[in-house]
């Protein structure tokens, strides 16, 4: 009672309060259940012999002398299995699908691939068994970068796989363009990259497989984001009927993305289950999540952008390629950044002419998947880089380049040249309270900071993040198993409790509470009263997961629109049982009332009992239960923020230190702030980490350089600062509680904010980076004038060196010893 | 040919004797063959901190340790923090904070806290900075905070705990509560 009293209800209603998380003291007390802690009688543990090689030829395997250790049951290869596969399809003529087998046959593509799995009574004498596993290689050439694979005489990683590009597709292309950019006063060239990143939940992937004699049924335990979608991806590649298969996820820890597409491990180890007839587990352990699952974000952008005077966009023109890795992944495809990237790369600002072309470019890494923000966070640092530039150029001010080109308030809903259709946001808005927040709270560091020899600098970043995308838009990328709706079954039970059911699948979050804050409101009953339950295939509707920023909106649509029902249903019977008219009965605070006589209050308990115990007192439209199911499929709505970051730089060791993070976002309706803020700082810290730490090295034969947390670097605590965080809020008109998405947005500006804030802190001395992430070693190279080391040209991991616009001299290397 | 040795050990209160074999792990020993499934891992190497308990009241990395390494010992795990039913202060905090998210790193950061907390009492230390939480809390990995939560959550208990004389957290902590409900 005390904690529901500090809460900020607005009128009365859970939507908009903190409510304490629901998952949270389960989580606390040590008794979360993870997939790692399920444990079955006679239970085997699966390893996997992996390639050495990024690529080869398996020649042969010999599993006999892993099969003659003790404790080990079973060993499996391609051949033994019939040579499964997932086959992820686009129905577009620009795309190549590529197999992905669940162990490699007679080929492998990347260091890690699985070509064998052994099954132990205990996962030490598993792993022990899988290093005995013989196999003939024959190494193949290692085609490891962009360039590289479309070189015409490169080694295809796929057979009749031309020039190594598995989409490309040119997808805008205004004839006007070649013209304007001739006349443009102004045309800037550049060259933008991110590194390839790794989603790196704390949770690596994880299942545990069982048969089911009575149900006839397999039955998978997996860390997912998209349970519905990992037992398409069982059934299709077994060649078992979808009934036959149940997919639960307990909690899961952690996502990103590398959760909503389904791999092939998983697959094979449900596959050993069902033809063991044991429980099977396989936890994946940190070398194998770093090297063998899914990475992201390895993007270069060529692009030219032509201004006027006044510095508004005439034209942009992009060669987009993205470097994917040896597979597709199901069931999302390698298309997923190329068309992300050049459908949306012009983001909020108003762009006359526009052309785009985007490649995916299969390698011999480990494939990719939709990681948080999906081409975003890289399209949003081009634009934010360019605005910078053509402001440079201009002599303007680069966030007067910002508002000039914007989409500004009166010009909503706003159809942009790339046909998407932006509902109403606060991009202005929010850059003018963010830059006037800047003037307010950044400015007392500096001083301090620059004093000690620092250089210091502000960046900021503009986006908008489409969010909750339903059919009507997924259907634009001709999917063959093309996501967007969600169903939600809401019922009371007899005790006036609620039970959801739901598609989507949390993993950390909080649904289980923002789901509840919603149907609560609906129903007037406390969101103590509604239980979630999600990530059961036996359970829900079919749906489509958590990923994309698309729960609250659609799943939790789904379920305001289902709770609806329910309200209306319980108004009746209400009105029956008080004589009168279910327009005017009002349920809050778990009564029915007549709206105005407080006397007549009837707790909704007593008319869930009725409903169910005494259904003969209720006319029978009104009997049988209190539950509805619903579905919702919307288009899709735009959440916006500004992210503002400095940073300072240490001019002898390179070293760069966020100090400040502000940023202003408009999420329409918020359901829960404090979960909101959380989803916002946790993405910034993924931001900052891909804009100063984070990279998957590959060597240039194709090994992989980063196999454990001492060589790939996540943020910690103390490479971060407080995030500080205002709300705006424009309601969506697309979303059925007002809500817009915003799982990825911290994520999305984070990159474009601190790399701003770099290159406004080496400003004085003429140097700026147009790639992520910045290490302290390109600093120094840079401010030493050695702008072709600083960034490893031609080095798989390089990502480019630094532009010096001017000579770097001597008096602007501030504080340089 | 495995290398089997028999242990005792204290683990939150409650005396367990076993065989274990001598290669394995603390972390799968107590999450295994103990049954403390509240400790995580993360890693396995020894970096995310994930599976951070407390032995002899010292943070650990138990995917670093053997488990016969615990022979002897006192461990506490994250089963062992609260009352009963009732959250401890610290874990109360971070979920008034919004210390967690997914709640998979959440166990390591909690014995960390606990841990430190219970040394600055030891040594009559004052209030901390947020500067020498954020040190600490760096640790330790989380994918999904964001740390801020974290930090708040651990500045709130050391503060409550200082103002409070004898923190009732750190007191019981000290002890070391059986568990509840989460043993073998």
């Amino acid at each position: 009672m005390s904690r529901d009293a500090r809460l900020n209800t607005r009128a009365g209603r859970w939507v908009g309060a903190s409510v304490p998380r629901k998952e949270d003291r389960r989580m606390l007390l040590g008794r979360g259940r993870f997939v790692s802690d399920l444990t079955r009688a006679g239970m085997l543990h699966a390893a996997f012999a992996r390639s050495p090689f990024p690529a080869a030829e398996v020649t042969g395997i010999d599993t006999s002398a892993a099969l003659a250790m003790p404790g080990v049951t079973a060993a499996f290869t391609a051949a033994d299995l019939g040579h499964p596969y997932l086959i992820a399809m686009l129905e577009r003529d620009e795309f190549t699908p590529t197999r992905m087998p669940l162990l490699a046959g007679d080929q492998v593509r990347f260091a890690g691939e699985p070509v064998a799995m052994v099954l132990a009574a205990d996962p030490y004498a598993a792993q022990d068994a899988a290093e005995l596993v013989d196999v003939d290689w024959r190494p193949l050439d290692a085609i490891t970068g962009i360039e590289a694979a479309q070189d015409s005489a490169a080694r295809q990683v796929h057979d009749g796989l031309d020039g190594n590009r598995l989409v490309d597709l040119t997808m805008f292309d205004d004839p006007a363009l070649p013209g304007i950019f001739a006349a443009a006063p102004v045309v800037i060239d550049a060259v933008f990259r991110s590194a390839r990143v790794a989603a790196l939940p704390l949770e690596g992937r994880a299942c545990m497989a069982e048969w089911d004699d009575r149900d006839q049924q397999l039955v998978l335990h997996i860390s997912t984001q998209v349970p519905h979608q990992v037992r398409s991806g069982v059934a299709q590649a077994l060649g078992i009927p979808e009934h036959g298969v149940r997919v639960i996820a307990p909690d899961v820890g952690g996502g990103f993305g590398l959760k909503c597409v389904v791999g092939r491990e998983e697959i094979a180890v449900a596959d050993a289950a069902r033809r063991l007839r044991r429980p099977v587990s396989w936890i994946e352990d940190r070398q194998e999540n770093l090297t063998a699952s899914f990475h992201g974000h390895e993007q270069r952008y060529r692009v030219r952008a032509g201004f006027d005077r006044d510095g508004r966009i005439l034209g942009l023109a992009a060669e987009i390629d993205c470097d994917v890795g040896a597979y597709s992944a199901f069931p999302f495809t390698s298309a997923v950044e190329p068309l992300m990237a050049c459908t949306e790369l012009p983001g909020i600002y108003k762009i006359p002419a526009y052309r785009a072309r985007g490649r995916a470019i299969a390698t011999n890494k480990a494939p990719t998947a939709p990681y948080r923000g999906v081409s975003r966070p890289q399209l949003v640092l081009v634009m934010e880089r360019l605005m910078e530039k053509a402001a440079a150029e201009l002599g303007i001010g680069a966030l007067d380049v910002r508002r000039r080109n914007m989409i500004s308030p009166g010009e909503f809903p706003y159809t942009g040249v790339n046909g998407i259709s932006y509902d109403e946001g606060s991009y202005r808005e929010s850059l003018d309270l963010a830059e006037r927040q800047v003037k307010e709270t950044f400015r007392n560091v500096t001083p301090a900071a620059e004093s000690g020899g620092l250089m210091t600098g502000v960046g900021y970043a503009c986006f908008s993040e489409r969010t909750a995308y339903g059919t009507p838009t997924m259907s634009q990328r001709r999917m063959a198993m093309t996501p967007g709706y969600d169903t939600a079954l809401v019922r009371m039970d007899p005790s006036g409790e609620v039970i959801v059911t739901t598609g989507t699948c949390g993993h950390g979050q909080g649904h289980e509470t923002t789901f509840a804050q919603i149907v609560a409101d609906r129903l007037g009953v406390h969101p103590g009263q509604v239980r979630l339950r999600q990530g059961d295939t036996d359970l829900a509707s079919y749906g489509w997961g958590t990923w994309g920023s698309r729960s609250i909106v659609i799943g939790g649509g789904a379920a305001d629109r289902a709770a609806a029902v329910v309200a209306r249903q319980l108004r009746q019977v209400a009105a029956h049982l008080l004589e009168a008219s279910a327009d005017d009965v009002e349920l809050a605070g778990g009564s029915a009332r007549v709206r105005g006589d407080a006397g007549s209050a009837l707790p909704i308990s007593e008319l869930a009992r009725i409903v169910h115990f005494q259904t003969h007192r209720v006319p029978e439209e009104l009997r049988y239960g209190l539950e509805a199911r619903a579905s919702f499929d919307p288009p899709g709505t735009f959440s916006n923020a500004c992210h503002a970051a400095m940073v300072t730089v240490d001019p002898g060791t390179g070293e760069i230190r966020l100090r400040r993070y502000l940023v202003v976002e408009d999420c329409g309706v918020v359901i829960n702030p404090m979960i909101v803020d959380g989803q916002v700082s946790g993405g910034v810290a993924q931001g900052v980490g891909a804009a100063l730490l984070e990279r998957v090295r590959y060597g240039e034969d194709g090994q992989p350089a980063s196999t454990t947390l001492m060589d790939y670097l996540a943020p910690t605590a103390a490479e971060l600062c407080p995030v500080q965080i205002t709300h705006l809020e424009t309601a969506s008109q697309f979303s059925e509680t007002g809500a817009k998405g915003m799982g990825e947005g911290g994520m999305i500006g984070a990159p474009a904010a601190v790399l701003n804030a770099i290159n406004d802190a080496l400003r004085p001395a003429g140097i700026s980076f147009d790639h992520v992430p910045v290490l302290p070693a390109e600093v120094c190279a840079a401010l030493a004038g050695d702008a072709v080391a600083a960034g490893e040209p031609g080095g798989p991991g390089g990502m480019g060196g630094a532009s010096a616009a001017s000579a770097v001299s001597g008096e602007h290397r501030r504080g340089a010893a | 040919m495995k290398d089997i040795r028999q242990i005792r050990l204290r683990v939150n209160g409650t005396e367990h004797e076993l065989a274990v074999e001598t290669r394995r792990t603390l972390a799968d020993m107590l999450r295994h063959d103990l049954g403390y499934t509240g400790t995580h891992l993360g890693c396995e190497h020894g970096i995310c901190g994930a599976c951070t308990v407390l032995v002899d009241s010292a943070p650990v990395r138990s995917c670093l340790v053997f488990g016969v390494q615990a022979d002897g010992c006192d461990v506490r795990t994250v089963e062992g923090l609260a009352d009963g039913e009732e959250l401890s202060d610290l874990q109360q905090a971070f979920s008034d904070h919004h210390g967690l998210q997914c709640g998979f790193c959440t166990p390591g950061f909690l014995m960390l806290a606990e841990a430190y907390l219970a040394e600055r009492q030891a040594a009559g230390a004052g209030e901390p900075t947020e500067a020498e939480i954020r040190e600490l809390a760096a640790s330790n990995l989380c994918r999904c905070t964001g740390y801020q939560g974290i930090v708040d959550a651990v500045l709130a208990t050391a503060r409550a705990r200082l103002r409070s004389g004898e923190g009732r957290g750190a007191g019981r902590g000290a002890r070391g509560s059986r568990d509840a409900a989460g043993g073998p």
